[in-house]
C-alpha cells in the first residue's frame, strides 16, 4: 500500500500526517511551489484525498484528479464536498461522525455557560487587577431551568439536549421532521417559533442549501434582547451581518460562537462587543483524544477502501 | 411599610453589616410587618459599643459577611436565631451558637444551582480553554497566527470518562454531580461521612479521592477541619493531568502550594472563584493560560440575591411567629 498516493490538501494534524505516511505515499499540496503544476505532475497516481471540513474538495481539485477514488474527510461536516457529483463519478467519501459528538456538545454547553455567566469577562476582571478596585457587576443570567432550543436534533443536537437536561433545562427543537424517539422534547416546525420559546438557541444542524442562513433576522428578533445564540455547527447557518447588528443594537442578548462565515476572520464588531460574546476558533473537536479518534477514522477508511473492504464511516 | 408608631413595638433584627442583597437590590424588597432592622453599620460607634448600648433585647440577627463570635454573642443575650444570606457559614462561630441554643437559618438551596452551574462552567473552561481561546481570537491571533496551539493537543481534555472527585457532597456538590453525570463523567466524593442513599463511591480522605480523580471540585464549607484540606499531598495525588475547581472558600486550599504546582506543571490547571485573601490574587496566576479565575461571583446573580434575601426574611418571620424555620441548618 506504500505506493498508493494520497494527497493532503493542507496540514491538518501532525499525528494524522504521520499515520498516513506510515502507510501511503503522502503528497502535500501546500508544499508545492506551483499547485496546478504539482497536480498535473501527479494526477495519474493520486487515488485519494485527505482534507478537512473547512477545505473539503473543491470542484477544481476534483476535476484535476482523474484517478481519484476516495475523499476521506477529517470532519463530520460535508458542506465543502459536492456529494452528488462524487456519487455520479463513483468517488467514495468518508467522514468522522460520532467520535467528536461529545466534544462538540461539551463546547456548546461550555460556551453557553461562558456567555450567561460571563466567565471570560470575570477572568479578565481578575487578571487586570480590577477586582481590587471593586466588585464585579451583578450577573442576571442563569442557566439552570432555562429553555433551550436546538436547531438540528442529530447526534450532536441530542448530546447537547442530554447535557442541558442535567441542568433542569426545558428542551425543544426544530429539525426537518419530528423525532418520535424524542417525544419528551417539544418540536417546533418553525425555527422562528422555536426561537420565540427559547432563552438559549443552539445551532447544531449540518450546513446544506436548506439551512444556509436558517438563523436570520426574524429568528434573531424572536430570540430577543435577553436571548443567547450558540453556534457550533457552521458559520453559514447564521446570517452573520444580521447577527452582528442585532448584538450591537441590543436586539439579541449574547452569543457563543465556535464557527464563522469566513474563518479565521471574525467581524471586528463581535470583538468590540466583549462580554456579550464569547468566541472560539472552531475548536469543537479540539481535544487530543477526539482528534486522534478522527485521524484513526480517516486512516481506517482509506485502508478499508484500498483493501477492498467496507468503509468504516461512508457518506457516499 | 408599617407606620412609625407601630414600628416601635416590632421586635428588632440586628444587621451588623448591610447585606449585599439589600445594598444592591434595595432594602425595600426585604422589609416585613413582623420586625424592624437595627442597623449597627449606620452607627459611628464601634460594633461592640453599639451592641452594649442597644443589643440587650435583640432576639435575631440577619448575618451577612460579618463575624459572629462569642464576643458578639455575649452582648446579645436574647438572640435565639441567626438568619444568613451567605451560603458559607465560616464567619459564624457554630459551636458557640449551638452552646447557646441559637438556631441558624442558612441560604438553603437558593445558591445551589447557580454555584453548580458555575463550577461546571469553570471546569469546561479549564479543560477546553474557553476563556484563553476567546482571548486569542479577540486579539486577532486566529487570523494572524493560526490555530491556538493547546486546542487538539494534550492541553485540552475530553469530559467523557473523566473521574470527578467532589469534596463535600452537600447541596451544591450534589447538583454538580448530577450535571457532570450527563457529560459521561464518573463521580466519587469525600465528605465528613458517607451519605446514605448515595451510590457514588465514597473515599475516607481527600488524598485517596484525589489519587482516583482527574478533577477535584471543592464544594465544602470552610471549617477548622477543612482549612488547607487540599494540601501538597493531595495535589501530588491529583497529579500532572489533574485539575482543581474551587467554588467553596479560598482557605480550603493551600494556595501557595497550589500556585507552585500550577507554575511548575505539577497539576494541569485550575478554575478558581475564591482565594485565600480576596481580592488579592497571587500574581503568578495572572500569567497562566491553564487557569480560569473569577472574582467570587458564582452566586452573584440578581435572581439569587433576591431569593436569598427573601428567604432570610421568611425565616425571620417564621421565627417571630413561632413557626419552624424555612431553612434551618442542621450540622450533621
Amino acid at each position: 500500500m506504500e505506493s498508493i498516493a494520497v494527497l493532503m490538501t493542507k496540514p491538518i494534524y501532525s499525528y494524522l500526517q504521520a499515520e498516513l505516511e506510515k502507510r501511503f505515499k503522502v503528497l502535500k499540496l501546500w508544499e508545492a511551489q506551483d499547485g496546478s503544476r504539482f497536480l498535473e505532475d501527479h494526477n495519474q497516481i493520486i487515488r485519494a484525498v485527505v482534507s478537512d471540513g473547512g477545505t473539503g474538495l473543491s470542484p477544481e481539485l476534483m476535476a484535476a484528479l482523474p484517478k481519484l477514488e476516495i475523499v476521506s474527510s477529517f470532519s463530520v461536516g460535508m458542506d465543502k464536498i459536492d456529494l452528488g457529483k462524487c456519487k455520479e463519478k463513483g468517488i467514495r467519501v468518508s467522514n468522522t461522525p460520532d467520535v467528536l459528538t461529545d466534544d462538540v456538545a461539551d463546547l456548546a454547553i461550555g460556551l453557553t455557560l461562558a456567555v450567561l455567566r460571563k466567565l471570560p469577562a470575570s477572568d479578565r476582571y481578575v487578571r487586570s487587577g480590577m477586582w481590587k478596585k471593586g466588585e464585579f457587576k451583578l450577573g442576571t443570567k442563569q442557566f439552570s431551568g432555562k429553555s433551550v432550543g436546538i436547531v438540528g436534533l442529530g447526534r450532536i443536537g441530542q448530546a447537547i439536549a442530554t447535557r442541558a437536561e442535567g441542568f433542569g433545562c426545558k428542551i425543544s427543537y426544530h429539525s426537518r421532521t419530528p423525532k418520535p424517539e424524542s417525544s419528551n422534547y417539544t418540536y417546533y416546525p418553525s425555527v422562528v417559533d422555536l426561537a420565540a420559546h427559547s432563552d438559549i438557541l443552539v445551532v447544531a444542524c449540518a450546513l446544506t442549501n436548506e439551512t444556509r442562513h436558517i438563523i436570520n433576522r426574524e429568528v434573531i428578533d424572536a430570540l430577543g434582547p435577553r436571548g443567547v445564540l450558540v453556534n457550533i455547527a457552521r458559520g453559514a447557518t447564521v446570517d452573520e451581518p444580521e447577527l452582528v447588528s442585532a448584538l450591537v443594537e441590543g436586539r439579541l442578548g449574547g452569543a457563543g460562537l465556535d464557527v464563522f462565515e469566513n474563518e479565521p476572520n471574525v467581524p471586528e464588531q463581535l470583538i468590540e462587543l466583549d462580554e456579550k460574546v464569547v468566541l472560539a476558533p472552531h475548536a469543537g473537536s479540539g481535544t487530543e483524544e477526539t482528534r486522534k479518534g478522527m485521524a484513526d477514522l480517516v486512516v481506517g477508511n482509506l485502508v478499508a477502501h484500498f483493501e477492498g473492504k467496507e468503509l468504516l464511516t461512508p457518506v457516499v | 411599610m408599617a407606620s412609625p408608631a407601630a414600628d416601635e413595638d416590632l421586635p428588632q433584627v440586628l444587621l451588623i453589616k448591610n447585606p449585599p442583597a439589600f445594598a444592591v437590590l434595595g432594602e425595600e424588597h426585604f422589609t416585613s410587618t413582623k420586625f424592624r432592622y437595627l442597623k449597627a453599620f449606620e452607627s459611628s460607634l464601634p460594633l461592640h459599643d453599639f451592641l452594649a448600648a442597644h443589643g440587650g433585647s435583640v432576639r435575631a440577627i440577619l448575618a451577612s459577611l460579618s463575624v459572629v463570635d462569642a464576643s458578639v454573642l455575649d452582648l446579645l443575650p436574647e438572640v435565639r436565631v441567626i438568619a444568613t444570606t451567605s451560603a458559607g457559614l465560616n464567619l459564624l462561630d457554630l459551636p458557640e451558637c449551638r452552646r447557646r441554643g441559637i438556631k441558624i437559618a442558612n441560604a438553603g438551596d437558593v445558591y445551589s444551582t447557580d454555584v453548580a452551574d458555575y463550577a461546571v462552567g469553570l471546569l469546561i473552561d479549564v479543560l477546553r480553554k474557553i476563556s484563553a481561546s476567546n482571548r486569542y481570537v479577540k486579539q486577532g491571533f486566529w487570523a494572524s497566527k493560526g490555530d491556538y496551539y493547546p486546542l487538539g493537543s494534550k492541553f485540552c481534555f475530553q469530559l467523557r470518562g473523566k473521574r470527578i472527585g467532589i469534596v463535600g457532597l452537600g447541596r451544591i456538590g450534589y447538583q454538580v454531580a448530577k450535571r457532570l453525570e450527563a457529560f459521561g463523567c464518573s463521580i466519587a466524593y469525600n465528605s465528613r461521612k458517607a451519605k446514605p442513599g448515595v451510590s457514588y463511591p465514597f473515599y475516607q480522605t481527600v488524598q485517596e479521592l484525589a489519587a482516583k480523580s482527574d478533577a477535584l471540585i471543592l464544594c465544602c464549607g470552610l471549617t477548622q477541619q477543612t482549612r488547607h484540606l487540599v494540601n501538597k499531598e493531595v495535589l501530588a495525588a491529583l497529579g500532572k493531568e489533574g485539575v482543581v475547581v474551587n467554588v467553596a472558600r479560598g482557605g480550603v486550599i493551600d494556595e501557595k502550594e497550589m500556585v507552585r504546582c500550577l507554575v511548575e506543571g505539577e497539576i494541569a490547571g485550575a478554575g478558581l472563584d475564591v482565594f485565600e485573601n480576596e481580592p488579592e490574587v497571587p500574581k503568578e496566576l495572572m500569567e497562566l493560560d491553564n487557569v480560569v479565575m473569577s472574582p467570587h461571583c458564582a452566586v452573584r446573580t440578581r435572581e439569587s440575591l433576591m431569593e436569598v434575601g427573601r428567604l432570610a426574611v421568611g425565616n425571620l418571620e417564621a421565627f417571630f411567629s413561632n413557626e419552624p424555620l424555612l431553612s434551618e441548618f442542621e450540622d450533621d
